[in-house]
């Protein structure tokens, strides 16, 4: 009973408040409120307006909130105020005018105005005039991302006038950045623009292209005879070259200046309506199953009147010829247009060179991410010559260890350093006891192999889905490895990508170490060359044969928490990977690591290629991929890099 | 070798009655012409255990008997389907087109024909004109071309390629896979004119028999089946019991040496692979129609190597095996991830086999390899006491490659 | 792989022989075709174990027509013919009266030759791309009309995008939404140009390429949007490089069709907050039966699990055949079909879902921005939009229309005023 006397008076109080001068924020926010409440973006705008435009000083505070979600309104009283959370779903009300706490109230009293992105666009817009010289940076920086989002000319006077307040030197370079660009677009004075123009012209910013862009914008148009001079004219169109016939007699059509077209299906329709006791326009209806019968038949009833005649050949051309069609740009300046197209050339040229030198790192990027994840097979195909069909099934392994670690020790630096040791263990392991278990009993039977290590593939992707289920696993990256090394607005590569590489290359470095300096590798090499010889020389096979099929596995271990961190974990990673692996180590030449190296960069350059080429379709470059690498090992079977010689065997 | 020739064709006899047998019981039993014991879809079931019986042989003639580890032989068996899948599904379309056109005032011109069928085909993938693949969809008889020359000349083709520049052994099966996985990805791509990942279905509507019941059409194609299956294995005995067998197992053991000896290793392989990839395409062409659709993922590159296992665990080397393996194994999977198989309770865990299963079959497959080479059809060896006693200079089977007994025992 | 899982069936009907299945009242049997094994068993798993929940609350509410329903579930294994073996195998072996299942639009495809055949009832659950209509088939999910125009509605008005990049995996689903898009963009002014489309195989990893591709879409001053289409794991990456890549919302906003509440618990969403997503429900509405359901459905199956949108659908689609079948006094397949048409039910996120004669559901549409804590802030809500099987969008389809009610006609030429054919295309 206490509480509703309490709101009731709270109410009654409200509207006096409501009514007196002493609340004109509320006062201008009630008279919007079907506005704010109905909260899309085409509508909301005046009530921005109003809020901004009142001159009040509350007006910044009212649309901070707003933009933050943080506007309430009571719905006992209908009154907005700025919400604060207190505690579990209470809120803290603030009133506008007076900035004080007027209650609290839990969130089923109240009514959350939640803007969606392109209302907080448009009141990030209206901010801008307060923020662009607030004391606080970071609304400072805001207003200035609103202006880059939604540049207008009305922000440059202002953002003018704050150049010379700015004390952040960073902030001053990105306004003195914004401000050219505006002037670009907006400046009344068209030397001042073409200056900002020429000035920046071979900036890569796509913000630059953005602006130089929407000024060469054209629209088509269409005049009996030629165009009038006064227009700012790029390009004239003639049909049947630079604009196709039908297309440019639809043009002319849309401009009501000659009759439609009529289409195949008109012409049925128009004939099905005019059946005559089983003609039409004197031809039997069953004889309508032939185009060209039909089209006599319109072409009679179009004599009798029946139909709008349908427009010839001749004629269309005759229309064509009698009309101009031409470009012809918004922007009526053509200094601006020349200084604009000649600024996009400039900057054209450099986009492309940095566009292929992005080529070339997404090349190297998919590159080592192939290398890493066969150079494990490298050494135990290329290597050992066993075909291990379970490679993939280590890479996921590897994967899974590092989720696991990163399920115990949450820190995610932490965990990454320990699970690529880690992960390098349990494959090696796993390697290890695959090689004693099965391989070892079958090294003179390589097409056994495969079969037997298929099995195994088999039983241990279903494991993983019977331990971890068949739903992707989350590997988060470190923090400092999120993000991207930004060279400018067309270079740019994911530091996880840089990561990988780094990864690769370690590893290539490895492998170098141990075939070429450790007695491993002396030891190995001896093996693969000619077994009994070294088993004469005192060479334990079955330990290096072991300890090399367990290198490899661990490798590819490693390889799995590097490719679980940029992709996903799931128990079909390992197969997504498997063939690609096979065919860069056969691509490459078997027994070499410079030679899987080479594959790889084949295959990754090579997809990357196509994909640029054709970029819409992903699903086809990696077809022609394999297509192509299927027709490069026919006519050169033992790969790039071919051993030859005694090393070579068989 | 008198005696395995013996064997074999003893083998061949008692192969064939019982597949006449098993053919006679499921009719009468059937729901189509029979008292309708089993229903019509365990009858569907056990015609495309009979394709898959089929391309199981092809399988085991370019292994077992070649030693060419294919990994590709599945993707030839999809071609087939899809080849007679194309014919099915314009012919059914277009009686339905037709149908409803020919109620319309004005008679349809033949291009709007094609054109509604196009609509009505490839509508779902967003195009509706006719791909040139499908040229010749609108005749049986060339599309049944098709199902044998399309996987044939691909074969061809790929084959020439391959064992023209000796790619061999495992580099061959690497490369075979890869070839599949291409046309898998290939057939995944929605503007490829195949209809994509939808790929082509309501194939077991047989046009200008829409009005028979799907229970007799399921009998027809069970006894199709069965038919191509005994064709197949008399054809495939023939082949490898005469001097062409004789030097694939030669090829299998020593290429080299057969080589030398002035036979053209590489011409006897591709026709080999070539007629196989035929084979494993007219089976594709009689399964397809039974199960209803096909599309992409039926190609994928592991459908090809679980042919391989049912051969190996089947049996390489022995037609009949291949027939055990491709239906003992396809059934007895079926049975476990179909979740008929009961649950084993160990107090601490449940072991479902849908879950189990495939752990169960991958670690069998192994220990087959390992430890039963000749596979299920090794038992049949044991039934005839043909144990290793009585091998002198019989080849030791296909596991062992050139190695002579001697060799063998080391 | 999934051939020798096709033979599955016949395993059963070896049970059918020694057992012949005989046709009795009671129970009643709601066949569940869900696959719970193979890739697609991640989605629908939930989908049977929200239909057994619901079969388990109608037994306790006391069954239906006197009979205590039954779910007989089977497990078609993501493998699409085996989904027409499964089906047939439900219909004539185990004589179920209503089939609720499939999840892709090619296992639909599969199963339709075989409901139609044997005139089975069929409750589809899951987003399609529409451009069907199958007298035997009841779509609970959202046609395009339902899902992507208004998504793309929202991204014209509310956002101002004016270019778009259209990402989808490559499949029947994305390419069709796709077209209709790309055709109803073309209708509102938005040029060729401006309309960027790719299509990247399933699972699909390495997404630096195309994100940069749409980032210098930008290039010409227009806002740019991304409308995605890409489905299941392939999300994990692409919103990974989106977020490496430092891609706000606000500066492009990515609406997706395939991912919801399931979906993003695989996902660290803290870079991902303020994109969206269309759906014709979130587990964050605020209802009291969406409380009731989610609550329910907690304690089944476990507190962390969430709820979705094709749980609804089915949950909308049983409530509306329960009704139906208590109207029609019977369960069999032509009486509730008659009694289906302008059947109600209220939605879990409030307001009303009628059954159309199209056999599309009328439902409202909600937009939602993605949370720091994997759920969706619902920012639009539109009233109910009637289901539209045929796109009003694509030349060749805006002239048909489905009445089964009325024309008893599912691809209907409204302008030569014929039935085109009765059967659906598959």
């Amino acid at each position: 009973m206490k509480n509703l006397l309490l709101a009731v008076l709270a109410v009654a109080m409200s509207c006096t408040l409501l009514h007196a001068q002493e609340a004109p924020m509320q006062t201008i926010l009630q008279e919007q409120s079907a506005l704010i409440l109905d909260n899309s973006r085409r509508t909301v705008a005046p009530a921005i307006a109003a809020v901004s435009d009142s001159g009040l000083p509350q007006a910044q505070d009212v649309l901070q909130a707003w933009q933050a979600k943080n506007l309430w309104q009571r719905s006992a009283d209908r009154l907005f105020f700025r919400g604060e959370k207190v505690e579990g779903k209470t809120y803290a009300l603030y009133d506008f005018d007076s900035g004080e706490v007027v209650g609290e109230a839990p969130s089923s009293e109240l009514k959350q105005i939640k803007p969606n992105s392109g209302i907080r666009a448009l009141i990030g817009s209206a901010l801008v005039r307060f923020q662009l010289q607030d004391p606080d940076p970071k609304r400072r920086l805001a207003a200035l991302t609103s202006v880059q989002r939604n540049p207008s000319a009305e922000v440059l006077p202002s953002l003018r006038e704050s150049l010379a307040e700015e004390s952040d030197p960073e902030i001053l370079a990105m306004k003195q950045r914004a401000e050219r660009l505006l002037t670009m677009a907006y400046d009344a004075d068209e030397d001042q623009r073409i200056a900002a123009m020429s000035e920046m012209s071979g900036d890569l910013g796509v913000d630059v292209r953005a602006t130089l862009n929407p000024m060469l914008s054209t629209r088509r148009a269409v005049f009996e005879g030629p165009p009038p001079d006064t227009l700012n004219i790029p390009e004239t169109l003639v049909p049947g070259e630079t604009i196709g016939v039908t297309e440019a007699y639809d043009t002319l059509v849309a401009a009501n200046l000659v009759p439609a077209r009529v289409t195949a299906d008109e012409v049925r329709n128009a004939l099905a309506e005019h059946i005559v006791g089983g003609t039409v326009g004197g031809v039997p209806v069953h004889r309508l199953d032939d185009p060209d019968i039909r089209l006599q038949a319109y072409a009679a009833l179009a004599q009798e009147g029946k139909v709008p005649p349908a427009p010839d050949t001749a004629q269309i051309a005759q229309a064509l010829a009698a009309h101009s069609f031409v470009k012809v740009y918004l922007e009526p300046s053509a200094r601006v247009t020349d200084a604009a197209s000649e600024a996009l050339d400039t900057i054209a040229l450099t986009v492309g060179a940095n566009q292929t030198f992005d080529l070339i790192l997404d090349g190297l990027s998919l590159t080592s991410i192939y290398f890493l994840a066969a150079i494990g097979l490298a050494i135990t195909f290329g290597v050992m010559g066993v075909i291990n069909m379970a490679h993939g099934e280590f890479i996921m392994m590897g994967a899974y260890t590092g989720y696991v670690v990163q399920q115990i020790v949450p820190n995610h630096t932490a965990s990454i350093l320990l699970a690529i040791p880690l992960a390098f263990a349990v494959t090696f392991a796993a390697g290890v006891l695959m090689e004693r278990l099965v391989i070892r009993w079958l090294y003179n039977r390589p097409l056994e192999t495969l079969l037997a290590t298929f099995g195994v593939s088999i039983a241990l992707q279903q494991l993983a889905k019977n331990i971890f289920g068949t739903q992707a696993r989350p590997l988060t990256s470190p923090s400092w490895l999120d993000g991207a090394w930004v060279i400018n607005d067309v270079v740019a590569i994911s530091y996880i990508r840089i990561a990988i590489f780094v990864l690769a290359v370690f590893f290539l470095c490895v492998y170098l170490f141990i075939m070429r300096r450790t007695r491993l590798g002396l030891e190995t090499r001896a093996v693969t060359q000619n077994p009994s010889m070294a088993a004469s020389m005192g060479i334990n096979l079955n330990k290096v044969n072991m300890m090399t099929f367990g290198l490899g596995s661990g490798i590819a271990g490693v390889a799995g928490v590097a490719i679980g961190l940029f992709a996903k974990v799931t128990s079909e990673l390992g197969s997504d990977y498997i063939v690609q692996s096979f065919m860069t180590v056969v691509v490459g030449g078997v027994g070499n690591i410079w030679g899987t190296l080479a594959g790889a960069a084949m295959i990754g350059f090579l997809q990357k290629g196509i994909e640029w080429f054709n970029p819409s379709n992903t699903l086809a470059a990696q077809t022609f991929m394999i297509v192509f690498i299927i027709m490069f090992i026919q006519f050169r079977p033992r790969g790039i890099i071919a051993l030859k010689g005694r090393a070579a065997g068989d | 070798m008198q005696r395995a020739y013996q064997g074999r064709n003893r083998s061949t006899a008692i192969f064939l009655l019982l597949l006449a047998v098993f053919t006679l019981v499921v009719t009468l039993l059937s729901e189509g012409v029979g008292i309708g014991m089993v229903s019509t879809s365990f009858v569907k079931t056990l015609g495309k255990t009979l394709c898959l019986a089929l391309v199981a042989i092809s399988m085991d003639l370019v292994w077992g008997y070649a030693g060419i580890l294919s990994l590709g032989h599945f993707a030839f068996f999809g071609l087939g389907g899809y080849m007679i899948g194309m014919w099915l599904m314009y012919e059914r379309t277009r009686e339905i087109v037709v149908t409803s056109l020919a109620d319309a005032p004005i008679p349809p011109t033949a291009q709007e024909v094609s054109d509604a069928v196009a609509n009505q085909i490839f509508g779902v993938v967003g195009t509706a004109e006719f791909p040139l693949i499908w040229t010749f969809a609108d005749s049986l008889f060339a599309q049944l071309l098709l199902v044998v020359l399309v996987p044939g000349i691909l074969a061809g083709v790929f084959g020439w390629l391959a064992f023209r520049s000796r790619v061999a052994g495992v580099y061959l099966s690497i490369l075979t896979q890869a070839m599949t996985l291409a046309l898998s990805l290939y057939l995944f791509q929605n503007d490829n004119g195949l209809r994509g990942n939808n790929g082509l279905s309501g194939l077991q509507n047989i046009p200008g028999l829409t009005e028979v019941p799907q229970a007799l059409v399921s009998v027809w194609f069970f006894w199709g089946a069965a038919f191509a299956l005994a064709a197949g294995y008399l054809l495939s005995v023939w082949v490898v019991s005469g001097k062409f067998g004789s030097v694939l197992r030669g090829i299998r053991d020593d290429e080299a040496r057969v080589r030398f000896l002035g036979y053209p290793v590489e011409a006897y392989k591709l026709v080999l692979f070539a007629g196989t990839a035929c084979l494993a395409g007219i089976a594709g062409a009689l399964y397809y129609p039974q199960a209803g659709i096909i599309n992409p993922a039926e190609l994928a590159p592991i459908a090809s190597i679980y042919l391989a296992v049912w051969v190996a665990i089947g049996g390489r080397g022995r037609l009949y095996g291949a027939v055990i393996g491709a239906g003992f194994v396809s059934l007895v999977s079926s049975w476990f991830t179909g979740g008929q198989a009961p649950d084993v309770p160990l107090g601490f865990y449940t072991i479902k086999w849908v879950d189990w299963w495939l752990v169960v079959l991958g670690l069998s497959f192994v220990l087959v390899t390992l430890f039963a080479p000749k596979g299920i059809g090794g038992l049949f060896d044991l039934l005839e006491r043909r144990i290793a006693p009585d091998r002198h200079g019989a080849d030791l089977g296909p596991d062992q490659g050139a190695l002579r007994e001697k060799e063998a025992s080391e | 792989m999934n051939n020798y899982r096709s033979l599955l069936a016949g395993t059963l009907a070896f049970s059918a022989l020694t057992a012949p299945a005989y046709a009795a009242d009671c129970p009643i049997k709601v066949g569940v075709l869900h696959s719970l094994s193979g890739t697609m068993a991640i989605s629908e798993t939930t989908l049977k174990d929200t239909m057994l929940m619901l079969v388990e609350q109608q037994n306790a509410k006391g069954g239906l027509l006197g009979c205590d329903l039954e779910a007989v579930v089977v497990d078609p294994a993501s493998d699409w013919p085996l989904f027409a073996e499964k089906a047939r195998e439900l219909l004539s072996v185990h004589e179920v009266d209503v089939i609720f299942g499939n999840w892709t639009s090619v296992s639909r495809k599969s199963v339709l030759p075989v409901v139609e055949e044997l005139n089975g009832l069929l409750f589809y659950p899951v987003q399609y791309e529409g451009e069907e209509s199958s007298k035997n088939v009841f779509y609970t999910g959202a046609a395009p009309n339902q899902q992507a125009i208004p998504a793309t509605d929202y991204f014209l008005e509310e956002l101002g995008v004016e270019k778009f990049a259209l990402l989808g995996t490559d499949y029947v689903y994305p390419r069709t939404t796709n077209n209709i898009l790309e055709s109803y963009l073309k209708s509102k002014d938005i040029a060729d140009s401006d309309i960027f489309v790719n299509y990247t195989p399933f699972g699909h990893s390495d997404w630096s390429k195309i994100v940069a591709d749409v980032v210098a879409l930008g290039a010409d001053g227009k806002k740019v949007g991304v409308i995605s289409t890409i489905n299941g794991d392939a999300n994990i990456g692409f919103y990974k490089e989106l977020a490496a890549a430092g891609i706000s919302a606000d500066d492009i906003p990515v609406i997706a069709f395939s991912v919801g509440e399931e979906e993003l618990s695989g996902l660290d969403t803290a870079n991902l907050v303020g994109h969206l997503a269309a759906w014709n429900y979130f587990q964050s509405a605020e209802s009291d039966a969406n409380t009731g359901f989610i609550e329910a459905w907690k304690t089944k199956m476990g507190e962390e699990r969430v709820t979705n949108d094709p749980m609804e659908a089915h949950y909308i689609g049983f409530n509306m055949w329960v009704n139906a079948a208590t109207e029609a006094e019977s369960t069999e397949v032509d009486a509730v079909r008659d009694k289906m048409y302008g059947q109600e039910f209220p939605n879990l996120t409030g307001g009303t879902a009628v059954m159309l004669p199209n056999h599309h559901l009328a439902k409202p549409v909600l937009i939602g921005e993605i949370q720091e804590d994997g759920q969706f802030d619902i920012v639009s809500q539109t009233a109910e939009v009637p289901g539209d099987a045929w796109t009003d969008f694509l030349p060749e389809s805006a002239l048909l229309t489905s009445d089964w009610k009325d024309l008893n006609c599912g691809m209907y030429n409204t302008e030569t005023e014929t039935c085109v054919q009765t059967l659906s295309n598959y």
